[in-house]
């Protein structure tokens, strides 16, 4: 018996075993077009709706919410929301079981649904991110604030969503310093203005006495340091957004120019101007100590921080030309990192760390770009008559940046605008602002 | 003792002479491996297009005709036995060789001559204003090559098993994901993008089960990039199947592992 099981072994592994390899399939490319979305509008039952007339004047929130978080997937240019029309179900009973068919037949990979009530006065938002294709929720939140807030309730929805879906941190829930223009080239009045991402919500900081230039938002909160002109002469400031507290950062006996905060908001990096050379300075806003920098005969300005702090870039015509330097922060290794034809200035390091935006001159046009930190991978956005002065969105990935226009033969016709840009250079897009606008600068989340 | 000396050699005797007549049976089967012919399958349509008889019976007569022609024209004793009225005026004979000519253009017909011609009458011969009638054909070719797998026989069938998709195969897959994967485009580019699913398919290309192979990693911390992308290449699949996937051969591909590497596109 035994003879007979080892002979049935022997075979077994004799006879060949019909095999077959895993065949495998690399997928290296996709198709980059806008994710088809739907954002249903958010439902709203009778009480609330009734309360929400009284408090806010408002027929329909739930819709209006909707439309915020719409606007915002679209302006990002990574989905691309579909028209309401075509929904087959109701917004209060997608919200409860989508029919995950009838969304998938209008060819929307994902569903937004949501629901608005109101308790006790307080604006209670909820809602979910559906799979569509998975038919499974991906996602379901609430938030409770003061009706006034609604539009920021539809911002941090939006940054919830895109968060989910593309693997990085929204930008939506975050404003825009900027100078409000009015008034003829000559006669320009310039005033501090501050509005949502979106272009909403729009208020001026300053009355336009004085000049205003370079606003910029502390990204650790609600600061913003600028320029002014004081007794004609450029003065750094200081500004508290929520309380309108504003001072002079100490008293430089020349001019001081393009301040930026380090990225814990505890220095102010600018530029100090005496006798016709210009170089880089800190101060510590704690104890005011001013620290020097650079100590070259060449104009040095536009001073930026790396996200960690160890590195600055800035402009220099060291060389001659007007280039991009980097440096340590403490001033030593100096290295020059652009190399292209043409003058680059304003640099401005990416809060993700990989990339300096700048703005270029070449053959008499402007170019808004990005490089990498060492100087490699020159990619240039976009080119216009005359455009500069990039920020960076929170997350690295969109640039906002102002540009002008030709004045005609009878000097009309000239405007400032802000655009923004993201970093295929596809996505280009007028940012909506009351006045003329320039010098924009792009504040961190604000729900952090 | 003689008696176990005589069984022993006789067993010995025995397995010498099997041994013997054994081993030259097996040395003179070699393996003889038939060398690989390669056999083009056409598809053999409902309706030919050979000319019918009669036609094309007329066809081999006006190519006889022309060939006649033109040796009748290269000797000069041919003209000279020709009766002075039945030579024929110098238009009449321009006509007739044009009438030949036109035949040629005709793409029923051109195709004998062609292949007799020289290949710089081939040259002579190709027709720029022809070139979409040309065009319509390699289609139709690349249709016939298309259809070859469906006429390969069992005996092919299993010669194929073992071995992956073929390259064309394999491109109209890729095409057809291609098409389905919204790449998530806020992924960090300097991590590793790679999701690997495996999928088991139903002979007609639809999903049974899909599996991310390393799940682990989408609940790690730091790691939510993985999650999106692994769900951005889940609902390229959902949004695809069913996958064009080969239609034989389906042992060979029921079980497939597909790799979605996202930093081809977000290194640009």
């Amino acid at each position: 018996m035994m003879i007979f099981f080892r002979y049935l072994l022997i075979l077994i592994f004799l006879v060949p075993i019909n095999s077959f390899a895993l065949i495998e399939v690399d997928i290296s490319r996709g198709n980059l077009a806008p994710l088809p979305i739907a954002v249903s509008p958010l439902s709203l039952d009778k009480e609330s709706k009734n309360n929400l007339k009284k408090l806010l004047k408002k027929e329909d929130l739930g819709s209006e919410i909707s439309i915020v978080v719409e606007n915002n997937l679209k302006m990002s240019g990574l989905f691309n929301p579909l028209n309401k029309d075509s929904f087959l179900q109701k917004p209060d009973i997608a919200h409860l079981k989508p029919r995950f068919e009838d969304w998938a037949l209008i060819k929307a990979q994902a569903l937004i649904t949501g629901k608005v009530t109101v308790i006790d006065e307080k604006l209670r938002v909820e809602f979910r991110l559906w799979d569509v294709l998975a038919a499974k929720e991906m996602m379901a939140l609430a938030f409770t604030t003061v009706p006034s807030n609604w539009r920021r309730v539809g911002h941090i929805i939006t940054d919830k969503i895109y968060e989910r879906l593309t693997g990085e941190k929204g930008y939506f829930d975050t404003r825009i310093i900027y100078v409000a223009e009015e008034g003829p080239k000559t006669r320009r009045i310039k005033k501090l203005g501050i509005m949502d991402q979106d272009g909403f919500n729009t208020k001026y900081l300053t009355l336009g006495n004085e000049l205003v230039l370079t606003p910029r938002f502390n990204p650790t909160n609600q600061m913003v340091t600028y320029l002014s002109y004081f007794r004609n002469l450029p003065r750094v400031y200081l500004l508290d957004i929520e309380t309108g507290i504003q001072e002079v950062v100490g008293d430089f006996p020349g001019m001081t120019f393009a301040p930026r905060f380090s990225p814990d908001g505890k220095k102010i990096i600018m530029s100090f101007a005496k006798d016709g050379n210009s170089d880089i300075y800190t101060m510590d806003l704690e104890n005011r100590i001013v620290e020097r920098i650079t100590n070259h005969p060449s104009i040095d300005t536009s001073p930026s921080y790396s996200p960690d702090g160890k590195y600055i870039c800035f402009n220099s015509d060291r060389s001659g030309y007007q280039q991009i330097y980097i440096m340590k922060s403490d001033g030593s290794n100096v290295k020059r990192i652009s190399f292209g034809k043409g003058l680059y200035g304003t640099p401005v390091w990416s809060p993700r760390g990989d990339l300096i935006a700048f703005t270029k001159l070449h053959k008499g046009k402007f170019y808004i770009g990005v490089m990498r930190t060492n100087g490699k991978g020159e990619r240039l956005l976009t080119e216009n008559f005359y455009q500069e002065a990039p920020s960076w969105s929170p997350n690295g990935r969109v640039l906002i940046f102002y540009r002008e226009t030709k004045t005609d033969e009878k000097g009309e016709g000239f405007s400032a605008k802000l655009w923004s840009i993201d970093l295929t250079g596809y996505n280009e897009r007028l940012v909506e602002t009351e006045t003329d606008a320039s010098d924009p600068s792009w504040s961190s989340l604000l729900s952090n | 003792m003689t008696r176990n000396v005589i069984i022993s050699s006789t067993f010995h005797l025995i397995i010498i002479f099997i041994t013997a007549m054994s081993l030259p049976f097996l040395t003179k089967k070699p393996i003889d491996l038939p060398p690989i012919v390669s056999v083009e399958l056409i598809q053999i349509k409902d309706i030919t297009s050979i000319p019918f008889a009669p036609k094309a019976k007329k066809i081999i007569e006006e190519v006889k005709k022309k060939e006649k022609l033109v040796s009748e024209q290269a000797p000069p004793k041919v003209v000279k036995k020709e009766k002075p009225d039945a030579v024929p005026l110098p238009d009449e004979k321009i006509e007739k060789v044009k009438k030949i000519e036109d035949k040629k253009q005709n793409p029923e017909k051109i195709d004998n001559k062609v292949k007799q011609v020289s290949e710089f009458e081939k040259e002579e011969l190709f027709d720029p204003n022809n070139i979409a009638a040309l065009i319509d054909k390699s289609k139709e070719d690349v249709g016939e090559t298309t259809d070859k797998p469906n006429k390969i026989s069992q005996d092919q069938d299993r010669t194929v098993d073992n071995i992956g998709l073929s390259l064309s195969e394999e491109d109209a897959l890729k095409a057809q994901i291609f098409g389905c994967w919204s790449i998530p485009l806020g992924l960090p580019y300097n991590e590793n993008l790679l999701v690997r699913i495996k999928l088991k398919l139903k002979p007609d290309g639809s999903v049974i089960k899909s599996e991310i192979l390393d799940h682990a990693r989408m609940n790690k911390p730091g790691q939510g990039f993985y999650k999106v992308l692994a769900e951005s290449a889940l609902r390229a699949i959902q949004l695809c199947q069913p996958l064009r996937v080969p239609t034989t051969g389906y042992e060979r591909w029921k079980d497939l592992q597909l790799n979605f590497d996202a930093r081809e596109m977000l290194e640009g």
